[in-house]
């Protein structure tokens, strides 16, 4: 079969070779002037092949030249995450088929990440957030003697295989809408590997990494986008283990922070009148006294105003709000 | 740039990791290079899972009779007691490190059955073990504070007064060649798998370790002993691990039928890798395969155990050749696995240049002699790794750094130069390692003969004239990979060398070596070691060691 493929080429040193390889000419000579631009490439390859098989025929046979991170080619050893079409994916785990779209299939280095060559991003970024979620036991003492293990259920190990299972191939924090705007965010992968070690039996600090984790960039900067969840090739979810981390930190007492409160004047608003009260979300949310924080949004504020979105100064509540007062007390919790 | 350690490692799979960590306990100054990040370490691929005589009921002397029975009695019985001794006592570290360990009711560690062993003592995560202990030792990495040089590609070992000093690395995001010196190098750069296609290793599986090694003089041993998979997945050789016949699946033939009862009646699938591949090979040659292939079937395990136990070789089943383990049997033939052989150590990892220690899959130590046991490579990493930390951690407080070195830096500087100011010449490293890995798959592979390999040397020196002209389609310095790649076919040609000329000169067949010229095992003449030395402007030398024996006299082997 045919596939037609577009690679986003990118080389700081902007010298690309011209001479032929193996008979097949290269693509002629760069615009210097825009170091990145697409280069289309035709492949023929059986129906069931993949992004990758495609990027490897082409570096092999036809242009040296491409850069491409990839090892297994079988979604284990999490090198190969790219856009394809728009989005993250593994190219060994993306099938040709599935992903022509008007006769092509686009691969290019996620614009969220800093580029090195062509499809070789810098994964800097990704590792420093992996780090600095400390994922390693701190073992709980006392340690068992040298020739035994940890005692624990096998439900408990398993419940974090979903964890384990991810490849760091960074495809969630590639997508994640949250990193887009905000450098500091953890970040997907980051935040389900603290979970892992957060939600291990073994681990000793488990009220210690719930502290750190609740800080500025942590569990409660995610909103929710859902990108982590579809794009993960290895069903990790890290969206649902933000989720756990969210509720054990609470649990374990720390909701001075602005993602708590937040989440906490939500649920009151809903509890006592049946709606959102947007009016006092927001001072909530930042702190009544944090005079400083609410300052800065004013500018939004005024916009939201010219644009004719400002919230009912009077805030009424919905037709039969005892129903949802009796929701409230049936879920229980800090809610009731 | 000049960079001076104690200790070097030379990859950052398990083997790598471990031996950093080791060292690092230790008190040295550690560093590691490698090409690829640690995550991407072949290391995590490893599905099945890792062998130790912890379980009650099992001894370490069990563990060492099946590893020294399946390794067909070349394996050294020292070596393997050290293994399957200490075996235990590394699992339960790994478990204190935070590995998710499957547990049996008790909460205690529990086992799944695997191919030749008389227990079920291989310890496992789900079906992504190798994943889980890889990504658990990187963490321990990251909070010992070793230091990683991340995407440098080593080109050369540097040796001084005969002994190993450090080695030279291409940095691949600037381009730039650096020399790395230390007291003390440990080779941990994985396996080979690239010499055959098919093979179910990964692409950076290029017998780098064993090059860069055997070029600076140490010798290697076993290298004609390459382990086949019984099954590799239709097409692109991926693994579908023994797990799924260690939870029960079968091998069917075209006819339906399970065909290991001919030829492996007691444990049928459960026989060694070597027995099973062979059988297979016959079945198919025979008429009785399906496209080159015969059946995994695992319907009869039901989906419950297929999702929960096999859930990573079901997943691939279904994205590689679109068919469900749980509907459908998969089709499967042997493919190239593991090389048993490699650079030659003692138990401390020590080889016979000084100054060079190696680990895992690369080093031969030997515990897998003629064929390895399934679950015992990571245990071979972990092991060795460890020790050879250890030894090198307490070999270079004896020793002073080099102080010189550059000149080995400049000639690799200007032999990178040539190389890619070679013109073109319609050799490329793509051509290249297909031509070598296809021919050494028909020549050297699972059966094996005297005029096969004959042809096979004859063709490999014609490879190598090739190679002498082949060109870099890339001229840049920042992320050459064509550069890389070229490197790479330089040291796979070296390896498959050594194949080809150890398996020529073992006149027997005997665990993974399968003559069909010399179809019996020879323990008058052949009970022994074969080594191959690297000679400048020569051809190598090849020479014996014998086999350590201690109290497993060697029988007949079947299963
Ligand atoms: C698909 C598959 C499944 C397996 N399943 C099992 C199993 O269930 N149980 C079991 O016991 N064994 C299994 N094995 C075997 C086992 O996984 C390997 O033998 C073992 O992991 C090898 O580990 P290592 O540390 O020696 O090398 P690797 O993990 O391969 O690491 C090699 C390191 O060397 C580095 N390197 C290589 N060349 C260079 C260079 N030129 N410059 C710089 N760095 C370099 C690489 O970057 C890498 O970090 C399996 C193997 C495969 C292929
Ligand atoms: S759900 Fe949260 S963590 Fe996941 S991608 Fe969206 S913002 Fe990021
Ligand atoms: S969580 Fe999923 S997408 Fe994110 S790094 Fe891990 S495997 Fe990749
Ligand atoms: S090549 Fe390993 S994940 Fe794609």
């Amino acid at each position: 079969m045919q596939f037609t493929i577009e690679v986003g080429r990118y080389n700081p040193e902007g010298n690309y070779d011209e001479r032929a390889v193996a008979g097949k000419p290269y693509p002629p000579p760069w615009d210097k002037a825009s170091p990145r631009r697409y280069q289309t490439y035709t492949v023929d390859l059986p129906a069931h092949a993949v992004v990758l098989d495609a990027l490897i025929a082409i570096r092999e046979y036809q242009d040296e030249s491409l850069a491409v991170r990839c090892a297994c080619r079988s979604a284990i050893c999490g090198s190969c995450a790219m856009w394809v079409n728009g989005h993250a994916h593994l190219a060994c785990k993306s099938k040709l088929t599935t992903f022509t779209k008007d006769g092509k299939t686009r691969v290019e280095a996620p614009p969220s990440m800093p580029v090195i060559r062509d499809l070789v991003a810098d994964m800097t970024p990704f590792w420093e957030k992996h780090h600095a979620v400390k994922p390693w036991l701190e073992a709980k003492q006392p340690e068992p003697p040298p020739m035994e293990e940890y005692r624990v259920p096998n439900a408990a190990m398993e419940e974090l295989i979903q964890e384990v299972s991810c490849i760091s191939c960074g495809a969630c924090l590639m997508d994640c809408e949250s990193f887009a705007v905000n450098p500091d965010f953890l970040g997907p992968q980051a935040l389900a590997q603290a979970y892992r070690y957060a939600g291990d039996p073994r681990d000793a600090e488990t009220k210690e990494r719930l502290g750190a984790y609740s800080g500025p960039g942590g569990i409660w900067d995610c909103t929710h986008c859902y990108e982590c969840v579809t794009q993960c090739p290895k069903g990790v979810a890290p969206l649902e283990q933000i989720l756990k981390l969210r509720r054990l930190a609470v649990d374990a007492g720390f909701t001075n922070n602005a993602g708590t409160r937040h989440a906490d004047a939500f649920a009151d608003s809903v509890k006592h009148s049946g709606r959102l009260n947007e009016l006092t979300l927001l001072p909530r949310s930042v702190g009544f006294f944090n005079i400083l924080d609410q300052l800065k949004t004013l500018p939004s504020a005024f916009n939201m105003i010219r644009a004719g979105k400002l919230p009912p100064l009077i805030h009424k509540s919905i037709p039969g709000v005892q129903r949802i007062k009796n929701i409230f007390a049936r879920v229980g919790g800090r809610f009731k | 740039m000049t960079i001076d350690h104690d200790v070097l490692v030379l990859g950052a799979g398990l083997a790598g990791m471990r031996a950093a960590l080791e060292a690092a306990r230790e008190g040295a100054d550690v560093a590691i290079v490698t090409k690829v990040h640690p995550i991407r370490s072949h290391s995590s691929a490893a599905q099945g899972g890792i062998n130790a005589a912890l379980g009650e009921g099992d001894s370490w002397e069990s563990h060492a009779f099946d590893t020294i029975k399946g390794s067909d009695y070349l394996a050294d019985q020292d070596a393997v007691e050290v293994m399957c001794r200490e075996a235990p006592a590394d699992i339960v570290e790994f478990e204190h490190m935070g590995v998710i360990f499957y547990r049996n009711e008790d909460g205690k560690l529990g086992t799944r059955a695997f191919g030749g062993a008389s227990q079920a003592r291989t310890y496992f995560v789900g079906d992504i073990t190798g994943q889980a202990l890889l990504v658990t030792l990187y963490d321990q990495i990251l909070k010992a504070g070793v230091k990683v040089y991340e995407e440098w590609f080593a080109t050369t070992l540097y040796v001084e007064n005969g002994a190993c000093r450090g080695l030279v690395a291409l940095e691949m995001i600037t381009g730039e060649l650096h020399l790395v010196r230390a007291k003390a190098v440990i080779d941990a750069a994985g396996g080979l798998g690239r010499v055959f296609e098919p093979s179910t290793n990964a692409l950076i599986c290029t017998g780098d370790g064993y090059a860069l090694a055997y070029r600076a003089g140490a010798p290697l041993m076993d290298m004609e002993m390459v382990q086949y998979h019984p099954t590799t997945l239709a097409g692109s050789g991926f693994l579908m691990s023994e797990a799924a016949r260690g939870e029960g699946a079968y091998l069917l033939n075209s006819e339906g039928e399970r065909f290991m009862k001919r030829y492996a009646p007691n444990k049928m699938e459960l026989a060694a890798r070597d027995v099973c591949s062979r059988s297979e090979v016959t079945e198919i040659a025979e008429g009785r395969g399906i496209d080159g292939n015969v059946l995994l079937d695992c319907r009869h395990l039901g989906a419950d155990v297929i999702l929960k136990k096999l859930p990573q070789i079901h997943e691939m089943a279904l994205d590689y050749v679109g068919l469900d383990m749980i509907k459908d049997p998969i089709p499967v033939r042997p493919g190239m696995h593991y090389q048993m052989g490699g650079v030659k150590t003692d138990a401390t990892g020590a080889t016979r240049l000084q100054g060079l220690y190696a680990a895992g899959e690369v080093a031969c130590v030997s515990v897998h002699g003629g064929n390895r046991l399934g679950a015992n490579s990571l245990l071979d990493t972990i092991v060795f790794g460890r020790r050879s930390g250890k030894a090198s951690a307490a070999y270079v407080k004896g020793v002073a750094g080099s102080r010189g070195g550059e000149n080995v830096l400049h000639a690799e500087q200007a032999r990178m130069q040539e190389l890619l100011a070679r013109p073109y010449t319609g050799e490329t490293h793509a051509r290249l390692r297909l031509e070598l890995a296809t021919m050494m798959d028909k020549h050297c592979g699972v059966y094996r003969n005297e005029a096969g390999l004959t042809e096979a040397l004859k063709r490999l020196s014609g490879l190598k004239a090739r190679y002498e002209k082949i060109a870099v389609g890339d001229k840049s310095r920042i992320f050459n990979q064509a550069l890389t790649f070229a490197l790479e076919v330089g040291f796979m040609l070296d390896c498959a060398d050594a194949i080809v000329r150890s398996a020529l000169e073992r006149k027997e067949s005997r665990g993974a070596q399968s003559r069909t010229d010399y179809p019996e095992r020879n323990d008058a003449e052949w009970l022994k070691h074969i080594l191959i030395t690297y000679r400048t402007g020569k051809e190598p030398e090849l020479s014996y060691a014998p086999v350590t024996i201690t109290q497993w006299k060697p029988e007949a082997r079947s299963y």
